[in-house]
């Protein structure tokens, strides 16, 4: 397989975990701005979290700034995809930015609220996929350039 | 073209983030009643009453209720319609039952959030809320997370809802009901005079508001 194909295949693949996140993120980033609260199917958990000052950052939803990342790292990946180099640079560094925050925000979850939003795990579980991808990105395309 | 692809799907992955969500938030805002003014009024005799609606309204609904009584919760939207039909002026009171376990919690939050402007928006938020928070085995966390929700000074509302002012507001509105034969929730008065219980449904109360409506203004 070619350089370029597995890049292309990589690329796509984080382009479509960008893409779930983007969904996830904004789909919060709408329940927040709405004042809704039904969003955890009954887990106090959940609204222990999502209604804690952790969730904004300057009155900015964290949710919403989610969403841009995702969207960046979307942009990032489908450019890169394409054969953009500074694109792949790019990426690289909107997900480990995204990887330091979900960091932060398991830590959050665990230590001071001590209590887990799901959708909060499944947006940290796309960071990790995304990360892992980075990750093994190098490896795979040393082995079979 | 191939060039010029990657704008094209990231253009277009934008738009539809971006139209997605104002066209999810549209429909959410449509489908949240809008907040209201919260004040809690005091009464001549130093009594404090949530009120919502003009102090020389045609029409008084007073409700005695209770967060976790679902006919409550069923009327609850109702009311809020019909008082902005009628421009009534509806009073809540608390009458939290011994047999809903989170009833009496639930009353002191709301009371807690009135001592921050948010009343009523916590009064409908319990209501909408209901289903979850009366089934949960920390609805005081539900609570707190509301009062988040209602961007409610944390630290304080948490202090007040364990205050004996709150408890004591509470119990001075059961006092009233009990003092007037409230026995049971959801008991509403309208200009003083009882809505037979079998009558306090979201078919019937229009019906009831209305003639009182009628009744307080004949020449219209």
């Amino acid at each position: 397989m070619s350089r370029s194909r597995i890049q292309t295949i990589f690329y796509s693949a984080a382009a479509l975990i960008s893409l779930v996140g983007l969904a996830e993120a904004t789909y919060l980033t709408v329940v927040f701005l709405s004042g809704e609260t039904g969003v955890c199917g009954g887990s106090p958990d959940c609204f222990q979290v999502l209604g804690s000052s952790y969730a904004k950052i300057g009155g900015i939803p964290v949710s919403g700034l989610g969403a841009l990342a995702y969207f960046s790292a979307f942009a990032f990946a489908t450019f890169a995809g394409f054969g953009y180099g500074h694109a792949r640079r790019f990426f690289a560094w909107t997900v480990i930015a995204m990887f330091g925050m979900t960091l932060w925000l398991l830590f959050v979850q665990a230590f001071r609220l001590h209590a887990f939003c799901r959708y909060c795990l499944f947006s940290a579980a796309l960071v990790f996929l995304l990360t892992g991808l980075l990750v093994a990105r190098p490896v795979a395309e040393t082995e079979k350039s | 073209m191939k060039r010029y692809l990657p704008f094209i799907i990231v253009a277009v992955v934008g738009l539809l983030a971006v139209g997605g969500g104002a066209f999810l938030y549209r429909a959410k805002r449509s489908a949240t009643p809008t907040p209201k003014i919260s004040k809690t009024e005091t009464l001549p005799s130093g009594e404090s009453i949530h009120a919502l609606g003009p102090a020389d309204a045609a029409v008084t609904l007073e409700e005695f209720g209770d967060f976790q009584c679902p006919p409550c919760g069923m009327l609850s939207e109702p009311i809020n319609q019909l008082q902005k039909q009628y421009n009534l002026r509806v009073i809540y009171r608390q009458f939290p039952l011994p047999s809903h376990a989170h009833a009496r919690e639930a009353a002191f939050a709301a009371e807690a959030a009135g001592r921050q402007g948010r009343f009523w928006q916590m009064h409908d938020l319990l209501y909408r809320e209901q289903a979850v928070w009366s089934k949960s085995t920390d609805a005081r966390a539900l609570f707190s997370a509301y009062a988040g929700m209602l961007q409610l000074d944390l630290g304080r509302f948490r202090k007040d809802m364990d205050s004996s002012e709150v408890q004591q507001q509470v119990e001075l509105d059961q006092h009233r009901g009990a003092a007037i034969g409230v026995k049971t929730t959801p008991t509403i008065f309208l200009n003083n005079e009882v809505v037979p219980p079998k009558q306090i449904n979201p078919d019937e109360l229009p019906g009831m508001v209305e003639a009182a409506v009628k009744k307080a203004k004949p020449s219209s």
